[in-house]
């Protein structure tokens, strides 16, 4: 029903009897509206809007430096190798991408001259390719010509094994071919409903061929521009120390008209989170604090008559629990955690909806997170577009405990209940990090009342995320009841972000525990769902099948999830940030620039 | 002389192999992967990290690995950075000049306090000056830099808003203004890191030379009518001056080792701050050339405090 409603709508959209905004303005009452939707229009014939631009200076330069500081500072400066996501903004500040995300999600154009729809043939109706029609006249920073065959160069390379990048995961199943100098196909091994990941966003920058052509494969490591880059970007490279500082200075023949607004621009690193706030927020001896994670009350404190304050943006990042379905102490073939075993408390879904009544979502909120965090009961928030509404949730000691007793798990003489000898004690272990920690003790103290003894353990984000096979003590070995941590969705779209727990991708001992389904929860319907997702090019229904797949996963309790995370900056008072949820902070920096004082 | 200087430069050998080996292996059985990051980016894929593990050869036994490590730093082949991708020594050799300038000026800081403090103190023992200097050098040393870091940022950077406390490694002023600014951020990490060491070091000189002033030789060159000046300087203090000598040439390689603490609630780009941010990031090779360099820093400078014992006092002879 929804979908023929909606059908007609983008026909109307299409007629002009509907406006854009009306048809956004429906979908959001219909739960279906941000990101995606914008692209569901694209796809059903109507070209995708680029975002509002909020810019407002008239010329180029005259808004003197800008001061960037990063508490984990870049280490390098090359975007194909770009480890983390302080690497990648700054590789941004320099090279770009042929499309970036603005806050809402909507695409919006860097390098590429029009986004691909239907209409203007750079889609194909079957979701197997996409034509990008490149901005002409686009030059390097050394004044060589940007064109097609850089685009296809960044595919060859990232794809190279031997050139270990990693973006070799978006570069490997597609092909890229030149159509004419401005013109480049990429063509997807399967239908391919979310056709934004290739050369989109931070990640997707594009890399000159001139210059990086000879240092393709075994040599990448060897290139000098991976240290001096040279891209398109509103800013030229100046100087890079790795770890401490970048600096860079106005491109003149920028591509994008009035831009950028600042003359130079400095992006700094190292300290901590706590001392950045204060430096932008108290002191405003820098303009712009990224990833500010500090306590709310601090931040608060530090905003009273300061000269910066915080900004939010909201992605889809989830803070959860997630619940282990093996057993963590049997050894079965010198494996813990192996899929021959069940677990011995969890595996009863009475406990599991236990334990998720026992998460008091709302105070980990008010104590913890504040303005930086939003209760959900979802595993997947975001974009809008995908979040179910079909889900609830709620805090009731009395109402697990109830539970507890009708499914058998009486308190023994000790307070802890049990069942058939089996004693409702759970191990439950996260990355040391303030908030993560008091979110335990909440936890903690709850099922100490419903009666189950919870027993915390802390272990050291470099452990804890790591892919050290002999450690026991990572995330994905999972050699715990329960454990806690978030995966930054990176792109406004879920389809990466729920593969993970499809069953074939089951972490073991067998694929050296690199599957990404920590859990280790197998369901044939999410299964289905998944894979009936991958392949649908109708955005409605595909939609749909994500909305379905998280509500089995809610309904099963794979997850129980503590808090939607928003991004945290700090920014002095005069300075007007552009920051997206759905990518680098740096993403749109070309949109930045300063309110005049006065 | 020189057959001493080249005996010990041989046995320096043997100890910084083993150091190495145990530095190695420490490292190689730490646990955390420099591409854990990797892990929880859902844009890539496990794989990715597993093919860069092989690249680096990370996959292979410890004592392989070792070897491959001791051979290339043999040939001056300091390693290649994980996370960086570059070369160790460029890494290392970037953070030096700042580290050099902010530790070594609290070195001499600290010097300059401690000497004329230490010396003035213990010639008169007990009096109100050594109270008070005894005083303010127990206080001293008690309090942690970390502590009295982010009370002088307090104090100067946020109630009074004369100084920043974030430090830049190249300020863009020239002339006269660069070197105002490049004073200007550096006197509350020297002042940190000088006072600390200026404390525990006005006690010691203070005692090294309470133990010489009561020599029957002071008296002596007292008796034969020298004046105070020139029997506190010329007598006494040369002979006191030997244990703190020890003192200092032992802080030498902090001078190029960096102070990890201080550097980090500064942000100054030196050695210290690269050597907690690579352990951190479990950049290996980075910790481990650090580290070693730093190794043979203190096998050097033991040696230079040696000969220098012998330019202080003759009666010291070198076998």
């Amino acid at each position: 029903m929804l979908d023929t409603e909606l059908r007609t709508m983008i026909d109307e959209v299409k007629d002009g009897r509907m406006d854009r905004r009306g048809f956004i303005q429906r979908m959001l009452a219909v739960g279906l509206t941000a990101p995606m939707a914008t692209q569901l229009l694209a796809i059903g014939g109507v070209a995708m809007a680029e975002g509002p631009s909020v810019y407002k200076p008239t010329k180029r330069g005259g808004g003197g430096a800008l001061k960037l500081l990063w508490w984990q500072g870049p280490t390098l400066l090359n975007p194909h190798f770009a480890t983390g996501t302080k690497d990648q903004d700054g590789s941004r500040l320099f090279y770009e991408p042929l499309a970036c995300w603005d806050p809402d999600g909507n695409m919006k154009l860097v390098l590429a001259a029009e986004i691909p729809s239907l209409q203007n043939g750079g889609l194909s109706a079957d979701g197997m390719s996409v034509i990008w029609k490149l901005k002409p006249g686009v030059k390097w920073h050394d004044g060589k010509p940007f064109t097609a065959d850089d685009v296809v160069f960044n595919w060859e390379y990232a794809r190279d094994p031997a050139t270990a990048t990693v973006t070799i995961g978006v570069h490997r199943d597609i092909t890229v071919e030149k159509v004419d100098d401005l013109t480049v196909r990429i063509k997807f091994k399967k239908p391919t409903p979310f056709w934004a990941d290739a050369f989109v966003g931070a990640p997707g920058s594009i890399i000159p061929k001139h210059l990086f052509a000879d240092y393709k494969g075994a040599k990448s490591r060897e290139a000098p521009n991976n240290l001096s880059p040279v891209g398109t970007g509103p800013y030229k490279f100046v100087e890079f120390k790795p770890g401490d500082v970048i600096r860079g200075e106005i491109n003149p023949d920028y591509h994008m008209p009035n831009r950028p607004h600042f003359d130079t621009i400095e992006m700094k690193g190292g300290g901590d989170a706590v001392s950045a706030a204060r430096a932008v927020i108290q002191t405003g001896e820098y303009d712009f604090g990224w990833n500010i994670q500090v306590e709310d009350d601090v931040l608060l404190r530090l905003e009273k008559g300061g000269k910066g304050k915080t900004v939010y943006a909201v992605g889809g990042d989830t803070e959860f629990i997630a619940l282990n379905f093996t057993d963590p102490n049997t050894e079965v073939d010198g494996e813990r955690s192996s899929m021959k075993t069940k677990h011995p408390l969890l595996s009863d879904p009475a406990v599991r909806k236990a334990l998720s009544m026992l998460v008091d979502r709302e105070a980990v909120k008010k104590v913890i997170y504040g303005r930086a965090g939003r209760v959900t009961p979802n595993f997947l928030n975001g974009p809008e577009k995908f979040v179910s509404k079909n889900t609830t949730w709620e805090f009731s000691i009395e109402k697990a405990s109830k539970l507890l007793d009708e499914a058998g798990w009486k308190p023994g003489a000790d307070g802890i209940r049990e069942k058939d000898g089996k004693k409702l004690k759970l191990l439950y272990q996260t990355a040391i990090n303030g908030p993560r920690q008091k979110t335990q003790a909440i936890v903690k103290q709850a099922c100490q009342k419903a009666g189950i003894d919870v027993e915390l353990k802390s272990v050291v984000a470099s452990v804890f995320f790591s892919s050290d096979v002999a450690n026991p003590d990572t995330y994905a070995k999972f050699y715990a009841d329960l454990e806690m941590f978030q995966i930054p969705m990176s792109q406004p779209d879920p389809a990466q972000h729920m593969r993970r727990y499809h069953s074939r991708n089951v972490a073991t001992k067998e694929n050296k525990w690199q599957g990404v389904n920590f859990p280790r929860w197998v369901n044939k319907d999410y299964d289905a769902a998944i894979d009936g997702a991958e392949a649908e090019t109708d955005l409605v229904k595909r939609a749909a099948l994500y909305i379905k797949a998280n509500d089995i996963m809610m309904q099963d309790i794979v997850f129980i999830p503590v808090m939607h995370r928003l991004k945290v900056e700090a920014c002095a008072n005069t300075l007007r940030p552009v920051v997206s949820g759905w990518a680098n902070e740096t993403d749109n920096l070309f949109d930045w620039y300063r309110e005049a004082t006065g | 002389m020189s057959q001493y200087v080249l005996r010990r430069l041989l046995i320096a050998v043997p100890s910084l192999l083993g150091i190495s080996l145990v530095l190695y292996i420490v490292l190689a059985l730490a646990p955390g992967d420099p591409f854990s990051e990797l892990a929880t980016n859902p844009n890539v894929p496990p794989e990715v990290g597993a093919a860069l593990r092989a690249k680096f050869g990370l996959d292979d036994p410890i004592y392989l690995r070792y070897l491959r490590w001791l051979a290339a730093m043999v040939q001056g082949d300091w390693g290649f950075s994980f996370v960086s991708r570059m070369n160790v020594d460029t890494l290392i050799l970037q953070r030096l000049p700042t580290t050099l300038y902010v530790i070594g000026s609290a070195q001499i800081l600290a010097l300059l306090i401690a000497i004329p403090v230490g010396v003035f103190a213990a010639t008169r023992p007990y009096s109100i000056f050594d109270q008070i200097a005894n005083t303010f050098a127990f206080i001293g040393f008690s309090l942690p830099t970390f502590f009295t870091g982010l009370l002088f940022i307090l104090v100067f950077s946020i109630t009074l808003d004369w100084l920043p406390f974030v430090y830049s490694s190249d300020i863009k002023a020239t002339g006269i203004r660069w070197l105002f600014e490049q004073i200007r951020q550096a006197i509350m990490p020297v002042m940190v890191l000088g006072l600390f060491q200026a404390a525990s070091m006005t006690r010691f000189v203070r005692s090294a030379m309470l133990d010489v002033i009561r020599l029957d030789y002071v008296t002596t060159a007292r008796a034969k009518g020298l004046g105070q000046p020139r029997v506190i300087v010329k007598h006494a203090m040369r002979n006191a001056m030997i244990p703190v000598v020890t003192l200092v040439a032992l802080q030498m390689p902090a001078v190029f080792g960096g102070a990890i603490v201080t550097e980090q609630i500064f942000r100054i780009p030196g050695i210290g701050s690269l050597l907690i941010s690579s352990i951190l990031s479990n950049d290996t090779p980075v910790v481990m050339a650090v580290t070693f360099v730093f190794a043979c820093l203190v096998v050097l400078f033991n040696l230079i405090a040696d000969i220098l014992y012998g330019w202080l006092d003759p009666r010291i002879s070198f076998r």
